[in-house]
């Protein structure tokens, strides 16, 4: 009887696969990640690498000592005990982050502009308690300035009416709105005390969405050349929901993360982090070698440090409230042994 | 899951010197290998040192960085919260945006003296 591992599916559940069919599914998934995002596949000697950690049957594995990197949590806490202060120290103290991200639960620029004050006030008082870098974080979440949510004509409901001129003006009027609330909320911020901004899961919204982060970051480094900026990114590719819309003569729609990373150092962003959406059908392996060959590109042009998106449903990180530890610890392992990334 | 992608891959934040790799990472957009060589040198330690807890327990002391608390070592009388980054400020060379407002509002030198 040939010997099996215990080993996870993207949903997280456990499930038993041959050393064959472990390999056969980390060659197929950088196939078809070389084949969508015309990337190269990864080489014998990762895939060998890659089917060691998914083979082994502890319930743990790490990095090798020395190859540690710098640990972002988006959204740091759960905002379900004590204040947001206890949380980020918390994660400051007992979690082991290195950096750390204020958030509301309703993580919208849109939405922070209304109580801005509240969450500048919040940052004031976090900073003067912690001592791990700390910025602020919401998603330029174009779609909310869209009708019934926002004053703008809905482009989803236009566009398959064949009203594309007027989708796409919407766009570009929401747009104007998202990076004027945006920069808003990052003056505050600023004034407050934040270390930097995160402008979080751009591009959810399409290559639009996309254009309003990067307009904005360009905008705050202009004004606050100190302030560190990161931009994380909503899935592996920009939708052109828009189609024409470039960022310095850079058509955004289309874009990986090799190209994302370009348009987002040449905007001023200090921290980019790319994401790959999970399969959850598929098995942690599969995702893990996807997510390895979609990203790798980036990692060969980026000036400034590289955080793969590892959260739950992305990066490999099974799709499950609880992600369990044996998946999770093999999917950072991983990332960081295969891309060399500056952090997850 | 924050716990297992620290114990599996993090540096350590406060624990050893994370959260000062990171602070160049975040403000400097420095990348890893750079970040760590320059704090590495700015704290006058290996670059090995930098995700040791027990080799950066000492160095986060002996240059006032802060450190954590647990249940049996408690630091009353040492720099905590917003006086260590004075401190991370000046050892790496970087300003520090809420060191820089504390030491305005409070009529600081963010050096800590007067004004």
């Amino acid at each position: 009887m040939t010997r099996t591992v215990r080993t996870r599916l993207g949903d997280g559940s456990l499930v038993a696969m041959t050393a064959d069919e472990i390999r056969a599914d980390l060659e197929a998934g950088t196939e078809i990640g070389a084949r969508r995002s015309k990337a190269p596949q990864l080489t014998a000697d990762e895939i060998d690498h890659l089917h060691d950690i998914f083979t082994s049957e502890a319930k743990f594995s790490a990095v090798d000592l020395g190859d540690e990197v710098v640990l972002s949590f988006d959204g740091s806490g759960n905002l379900d005990s004590g204040t947001r202060v206890d949380e980020l120290y918390s994660y400051q103290c007992h979690r082991g982050a290195d950096m750390l991200e204020l958030f509301a639960m309703d993580y919208s620029y849109k939405a922070v502009k209304t109580i801005l004050s509240f969450e500048a006030q919040a940052m004031k008082t976090a900073q003067l308690n912690l001592i791990a870098p700390l910025q602020y974080g919401a998603m330029p979440d174009l779609g909310r300035y869209s009708m019934p949510d926002g004053p703008v004509p809905n482009w989803s409901e236009l566009m398959p009416l064949t009203r594309i001129d007027e989708a796409r003006e919407a766009q570009l009027a929401a747009i104007e709105l998202a990076v004027s609330d945006m920069v808003y909320c990052a003056e505050g911020m600023w004034e407050a005390g934040a270390d930097g901004l995160d402008f979080d899961t751009a591009g959810a919204a399409g290559d639009g969405d996309f254009l309003a982060a990067l307009t904005a970051i360009e905008t705050v480094k202009g004004r606050y050349p100190d302030c560190g900026i990161e931009l994380g990114m909503a899935s592996e590719y920009v939708l052109g929901m828009h189609g024409q819309l470039e960022f310095k003569g850079r058509r955004l729609a289309g874009m990986w993360p090799a190209e994302q990373v370009k348009v987002a150092q040449e905007a001023g962003a200090t921290m980019f982090g790319p994401a790959v959406n999970v399969n959850t059908t598929k098995s942690v392996a599969w995702n893990v070698a996807r997510a390895c060959t979609i990203i790798k590109p980036c990692m060969a042009v980026a000036e400034i440090p590289v955080h793969p998106n590892v959260g739950m449903g992305v990066g490999g990180v099974p799709m499950s409230p609880y992600p369990p530890a044996d998946a999770v610890s093999r999917v950072s392992r991983a990332l960081v042994d295969i891309l060399h990334c500056d952090g997850l | 899951m924050a716990c297992t992608h620290a114990l599996a891959s993090g540096i350590g934040g406060m624990r050893a010197a994370g959260d000062l790799v990171g602070r160049m990472q975040m403000t400097q957009g420095m990348r890893l290998s750079d970040a760590k060589t320059y704090v590495a040198g700015r704290l006058g330690c290996a670059v090995a040192d930098l995700a040791d807890p027990i080799a950066m327990h000492d160095v986060r002391r002996d240059l006032g960085l802060g450190r954590i608390t647990v249940q049996d070592l408690t630091y009353p009388t040492h720099a905590g919260a917003m006086a260590p980054k004075f401190r991370i400020a000046d050892v790496l060379g970087v300003p520090i945006n809420s060191v820089t407002r504390f030491a305005e509002d409070a009529g600081l030198t963010t050096t800590g003296g007067r004004a």
